[in-house]
């Protein structure tokens, strides 16, 4: 096992080589993910997320810079990734106990068909229906089922949670985390539901038009921003403003302090989804010197 | 086996909440010294929560010498807290000042302010040889106010 689970260096993907506009879906990304962490990978629609995940796993290649994966090359260590794609592929006239068989014949070795049964079995599926037959949620099930069966090192979800109902989610969840503790595995999940994965998740990637904006451990996230209350007329200096408002007489804001903070200030720490927004709405705001931070440590 | 209840929405930080809810079930003597608490993994499996949010939990009971962690066989509680069991006089006690509180027409928000006016006279100040920093559930951070 290496203690890097996933390390970018200048990464870029485009798209369509000839179009000239808009064809990068992902440009100059660079972050490291130690191994053992959950992490949550957030942004908004069509901010590269599931490319960023499929380049992960390897089914394709980079246009620019390098993807480490568990230490080698994206695509060489595929036996040891697990990836369930957005669109959760299955075979559609299979049925759901010859699904798992056909995972256990491909990944001879390392299947567990126990723990594949027991999440199949969590949602009271008919081993005898076919994939056809079952709707979005029981084919997410499966899906995972088949991911997880091969215990892999790192785990890439694109979406996972997206059509389970609450008590599913909570349950499938829960499956994660308890394979998280159990195995130390990485679980790499993207979603756009900030909230759903506050609890579950330890480390943070935020992608928005195609770059990253935020990466690091949630908690230092948190611990390094302040939402802050004062008067319009005051000057935030020399502070890093996130996002800042005023209405009538009050400013309102999202800084990284970079001195103690004035004792009349009111302030509080964020919730990630408001550290989150507040990054997605202003576009132009830097982002911070941990991620770089943690970039160096690691290349030392 | 104790069984943790994580609230999304207190605006305690969820480490905390189990630190508490564990000093909880020690002081009504549900968890005693030689208890085992539940793995992490258990733990995460029924809540959902990152399992360092346990770890780190357990850690933070272990600094303050609540429980200490066997290699191998889990986390074992070490010592109790505070006196008051479930079954003690002063909870019998309690018991009935209460009932005579609802005979003479208090509501809960009455009896809850009276019972912390009397706390807060007599625990005016935190005892500077217990250090709980766990048990402030808001970060210092929060004491200049939260802006709404």
């Amino acid at each position: 096992m290496t203690d890097t689970a996933l390390e970018a260096a200048a990464l870029g993907k485009r798209f369509g080589r000839l179009r000239r506009s808009a064809g990068w879906a992902l440009r100059d990304c660079s972050f490291t993910l130690p191994a053992g962490r959950v992490c949550a990978v957030v942004g908004p629609n069509g901010a590269g997320k599931s490319t960023l995940l499929a380049l992960a796993a390897g089914l394709m290649a980079p246009t620019e810079g390098v993807l480490a994966v568990l230490g080698g090359p994206a695509g060489e260590a595929r036996a040891r990734v697990g990836f369930v794609a957005q669109d959760k592929p299955l075979y559609p006239q299979l049925t759901v106990a010859e699904t798992l068989r056909m995972g256990g014949d491909l990944n001879p070795g390392r299947w567990d068909a126990r723990a594949a049964e027991a999440i199949v079995a969590g949602g009271d599926l008919d081993p005898k229906a076919r994939i056809r037959s079952l709707s979005g949620g029981q084919r997410t099930r499966v899906a995972l089922a088949l991911a997880l069966g091969k215990r892999p090192e790192l785990l890439l979800l694109d979406e996972p949670m997206a059509d389970l109902d609450p008590l599913a989610r909570h349950e499938l969840m829960g499956v994660l985390m308890s394979q998280a503790a159990q195995h130390g595995t990485t679980i790499v999940m993207s979603s756009h539901v900030v909230a759903e994965l506050e609890d579950s998740c330890d480390h943070l990637l935020l992608i928005g038009g195609g770059r990253v904006r935020l990466a690091g451990e949630i908690d230092e996230l948190l611990e390094t921003h302040t939402r802050v209350s004062t008067t319009a007329d005051t000057d935030l200096t020399p502070h890093t403003v996130v996002e800042s408002r005023t209405t009538g007489r009050q400013l309102t804001a999202l800084i990284r302090p970079a001195a103690p903070l004035p004792a009349d200030w009111r302030t509080g720490t964020p919730t990630l989804e408001e550290l989150v927004l507040s990054y997605l709405r202003n576009p132009g705001a830097t982002t911070p010197a941990t991620a770089v931070k943690s970039r160096q440590e690691s290349v030392a | 086996m104790l069984e943790y209840r994580i609230d999304r929405h207190s605006g305690v930080a969820t480490y905390v909440q189990i630190v508490q809810q564990t000093k909880q079930a020690l002081r009504l003597g549900l968890l005693e010294p030689g208890d085992k608490l539940p793995t992490a993994r258990e733990v995460v499996e029924a809540t959902a929560i990152n399992p360092n949010t346990v770890l780190k939990a357990y850690r933070e009971l272990e600094r303050e010498g609540l429980v200490e962690a066997r290699r191998g066989l889990g986390t074992f509680v070490r010592r109790g807290l505070g006196a008051a069991p479930a079954d003690s006089p002063l909870h019998t006690e309690l018991e009935d000042w209460t009932a005579k509180a609802l005979e003479s027409g208090l509501d809960r928000d009455d009896v809850a302010a009276l019972f912390t006016a009397v706390l807060d006279k007599h625990f005016s100040a935190r005892q500077p040889t217990e250090q709980r920093p766990s048990e402030q559930p808001a970060p210092t951070k929060h004491s200049q106010g939260e802006p709404s």
